[in-house]
């Protein structure tokens, strides 16, 4: 050691290190990593050439009008529009939020807020990232054979006694597929994600700002409310978009319990489909101008799933590289 | 004067803190509601996947595995499937991911390095039936033929932006003290990544890997427009193979014949959900063992 | 007339001092014992400073007043703490309204970052609700001129908080505290974040409070204990079982001039720490 310090250019001939052929070395590795980087830049960029000269034909030959049109027929007007599966999409990805977004924070609250013994905080945590890992078709096979006799069984009648009168809650009309099976499904998948970010984010927030609120005289949950919960405000609101744009994209469990139906209405226990589960369940069979108009759905897929990830990133990352830090 | 008496009334205590009072225990009651409403269905997913899927598996095996499902074939064909699938996704996924984490950490603190994380992150939300149906295009459409590389391909594409990531953090954490020590012992940069710096994040990105794989081994939408399936078991990397995932959605989602399929479907959940669990586990004990050896 | 322990509303008025009386105070870290039998009077109206070499517990005991010591999970403290006569630890009595009681300002300068200077001021105050016949913006123009940061901040009072300087910042740490009009109040070196010019403020103002509140500051800077405070007390880590003790109290001009323990003398002199 001593004499490598001592005698680096002797000691650097001897081993081969260093010197001319070790910034030969250095270039090429450092050309091999740029090139690996760049890869992944071609490699968006093929995703998004391929959908787009996949989807050329309907893109050309509907322009807008794919966007608004309700009707997709393959079989007899071979006519395709895109606007029953954006509802789809967003009315099941909305719910599952509306109802994973509370409860999921909430959780996020109790394991860090609520000084809970590591007996029960590390194993709930760990179920919670366990629920996470599960692959979307056991999910689908759950929804198929217990939520949805549950849904058509107990609880679409128990709903439409009470909401009836709504036009939210009409007939059962696809058995339990429903959209609303569906988002209940994805709310259950969604809620890891919104759980494990918040609590990363609001663990972040430092101790000072709950000392602060403290040393007022606030009890825990006014300073929940007013110290934590606003600073980690902007990384909480990625966690939901993240889990947004999990739900968005979210295709085979989705399958499974929606219907697959071509559906606009309010009607929560009518058969539809989501952007995915469409593409999922007609890709097969498709060809010519039913197959470009599926890539054209992938294409709209794709943009609100990038859109939706871009925009959490940048809130999650707002917070965790401090902003509004103090002094 | 500047300095005001403490002169105005102030009242301490009484009605509005009990109000306040109440409302903190109400809140702490509704977190814990929160977890409660959280683990219920936690609990009733993995009770049945338990209930239904290990008496199928552990009641008839091994001739489960070997069980001919008209649906989706026989179960050992899936899982060789679904084992030569992860590893065709690690040949497009690792390298991509490995060197593209390793170029961020090290060398991407540049305008450039920002695009490509950013580029990363967002792949890293690409829809599986997006990725599917990319490899769809470009690889089954092409050749007019569905395989297992194209199935590689489309997990490859899923698997390698969790991979550039972790291995992009784990590799930042090693102290820039090691580095510095090896470039002062006279060994070029690029030795020093190599022979220093990754053995030092190994367990890290080992851990990113795993990781990587136990998401991909879940995965169905990417492979029914890529690999089909195959009820003839595995019969080649250029031909439609069967998948693990696969058999069950086909089983489920199209049963041929409900007294068969599902049976096997229920003991491929078990196997599955065991394989995700496992993996996920062994991802844990590496970063716990790696913890450790920090001390 | 306990107020901190039933829920009975009681009103606080009139310009009498409150004090403190600490009385053999042992303060723990789960298994670790950090303070031990500390007792000390805080006299109404007066700058108490606590001063000592790092790690002698003087912060713990500091948030031991406010009962903030227990916030850490394992955290606990034995012993009594009276403000005026009633002992901040008895059981039934509520840390929030200790709390509310016996102020504190930090080492670094805590703003809400996501609220404006006015709401950062209004914070407390908003806590307990609006009393008859108070008016925000009074109350807060109020706090922020017995901070003395009320002229450089009087036109901007929407700005965010995060908009001020360190020194800025203190002060308006300070007009939060005193907004809620706390008995007494605490200091954590609230001075070393900040430039000399900015301590000097700081230390200007403290000697403006002490004339209506009475205030305790811990501080590592033994020039600033001597120019600010009326009392001193000493405190240092017990070689025996290392924990905090409190060596010597009295007079600051008494600590620093003719000390009675050899150990004071060696601290105050230079001679260690």
């Amino acid at each position: 050691m001593q004499e490598a310090i001592s005698k680096p250019a002797a000691q650097s001939t001897s081993r081969g290190i260093g010197g001319h052929r070790g910034l030969h070395g250095d270039a090429l590795f450092q050309g091999v990593a740029t090139f690996f980087a760049l890869l992944i830049l071609v490699i968006a960029a093929v995703t998004v050439t391929t959908i787009l000269y996949n989807s050329w034909p309907t893109l050309t030959k509907y322009g807008w009008g794919f966007v608004s049109s309700d009707v997709w027929d393959p079989t007899v007007k071979m006519l395709f529009g895109a606007r029953p599966f954006i509802f789809g999409t967003l009315v099941t990805a909305l719910l599952a939020l509306l109802m994973a977004g509370l409860v999921g924070i909430g959780v996020a609250l109790l394991l860090v807020e609520m000084h809970l013994p590591r007996w029960f905080r590390v194993p709930v945590s760990f179920l919670v990232e366990l629920l996470a890992a599960i692959p979307s078709v056991v999910f689908g096979v759950w929804g198929v054979f217990v939520v949805i006799p549950l849904m058509q069984q107990d609880v679409d009648p128990a709903l439409q006694h009470v909401l009836g009168w709504t036009p939210f809650f009409g007939d059962d009309v696809s058995g339990g597929h429903s959209l609303l099976t569906a988002s209940l499904v994805l709310a259950v998948m969604i809620v890891p994600t919104v759980t494990a970010i918040s609590r990363d984010v609001i663990r972040v927030v430092p101790d000072h700002q709950r000392e602060a609120m403290l040393a007022l005289g606030a009890t825990r949950w006014e300073m929940i409310r007013g110290a934590v919960l606003p600073y980690a405000r902007p990384g909480i609101i990625g966690a939901l978009i993240l889990a947004l744009g999990r739900a968005v994209g979210e295709t085979i469990a989705v399958t499974m319990v929606i219907g697959n139906n071509v559906y606009i209405g309010p009607n929560l226990f009518h058969g539809a489909d989501t952007l995915a589960s469409r593409i999922a369940a007609s890709l097969g069979e498709a060809a010519d101008l039913q197959l470009a108009g599926l890539f054209e759905l992938a294409l709209i897929l794709f943009l609100v799933s990038v859109a939706l990830n871009a925009f959490a990133r940048l809130l999650v990352w707002s917070v965790s590289c401090g902003s509004g830090q103090v002094v | 004067m500047r300095i005001a008496a403490a002169s105005s009334p102030r009242t301490l205590g009484g009605e509005r803190f009990r109000r306040r009072k109440a409302v903190d225990r109400l809140m702490a009651g509704a977190m814990i509601l929160s977890a409660v409403i959280v683990l219920i269905p936690l609990f009733a997913v993995g009770v049945y996947v338990v209930q239904q899927g290990w008496p199928a598996l552990i009641g008839h095996f091994p001739s489960i595995l070997t069980e001919q499902s008209p649906a989706g074939g026989q179960l050992i064909e899936g899982l060789k499937g679904t084992l030569v699938l992860i590893g065709l996704a690690c040949v497009v996924g690792l390298p991509i991911g490995v060197m593209s984490g390793l170029y961020l950490a090290e060398y991407g603190r540049n305008r450039f390095g920002d695009v490509v994380r950013f580029t990363a992150d967002v792949m890293a939300g690409l829809p599986s039936i997006v990725a599917g149906i990319v490899a769809y295009s470009v690889l089954v459409l092409t050749t007019k033929h569905f395989s297992a590389y194209a199935g590689g391909l489309a997990l490859g594409l899923l698997m390698f932006p969790t991979v550039t990531r972790s291995t992009e953090a784990v590799v930042r954490l090693v102290p820039d003290a090691l580095r510095e020590g090896g470039l002062a012992l006279g060994i070029s940069r690029w030795r020093t990544i190599v022979s220093i710096v990754m053995p030092a994040a190994l367990s890290g990105i080992i851990t990113g890997i795993i990781l990587g794989v136990a998401r991909v081994a879940g995965e169905t939408a990417p492979l029914i427009f890529t690999v089909l399936g195959n009820n003839n078991g595995f019969i080649g990397l250029t031909q439609p193979v069967p998948a693990l995932s696969l058999q069950i959605f086909q089983a489920v989602a199209s049963p041929v014949d409900p007294t068969q399929d599902y049976p096997v479907a229920y003991a491929g959940v078990m196997l599955l959900f065991l394989l995700v669990v496992v993996l996920n586990l062994l991802a844990r004990f590496v970063a716990a063992r790696r913890a450790v050896i920090r001390g | 007339m306990n107020a901190m322990r039933t829920s009975q509303a009681r009103p606080v008025t009139g310009t009498a001092g409150h004090g403190m009386y600490v009385e053999r105070l042992n303060a723990y870290y789960g298994a670790k014992h950090v303070v031990k039998d500390v007792t000390l009077r805080v006299e109404p109206n007066t700058v108490t400073a606590i001063i000592g070499p790092s790690g002698c517990g003087k912060s713990t005991l500091l948030r031991c007043l406010n009962r903030l010591h227990e916030v850490i999970t394992g955290a606990y403290v034995q012993g009594k703490v009276l403000l005026d006569a009633e002992d901040i630890y008895a059981p039934g009595t509520d840390a929030v309204q200790v709390r509310r009681l016996v102020g504190m300002v930090f080492q670094r300068p805590n703003p809400f970052p996501t609220k404006s200077i006015i709401e950062n001021v209004l914070a407390g105050i908003k806590l307990t609700g609006r009393q008859r016949g108070m008016n925000p913006r009074e109350v807060a123009e109020q706090a922020l001129r017995d901070a003395a940061l009320w002229d450089e901040v009087k036109d901007r009072l929407k700005a965010p908080a995060t908009a001020l300087s360190g020194g800025q910042q203190q002060r308006l740490c300070i007009a939060r505290a005193l907004a809620v009009r706390p008995d007494v109040i605490l200091m954590d070196e609230p001075c070393s974040a900040l430039d000399p010019i900015a301590t000097l403020k700081v230390e200007e103002l403290i000697a403006e409070l002490r004339d209506h509140y009475t205030i305790v500051i811990v501080t590592h800077n033994m020039q600033q204990a001597a120019r600010v405070s009326d009392r001193t007390a000493f405190m240092m880590v017990d070689m025996g079982d290392r924990t905090g003790v409190l060596v010597e109290e009295g007079p600051t001009k008494a600590i620093f001039n003719t000390p009675k323990d050899k150990r004071t003398e060696d601290y105050v002199t230079g001679r260690f720490g």
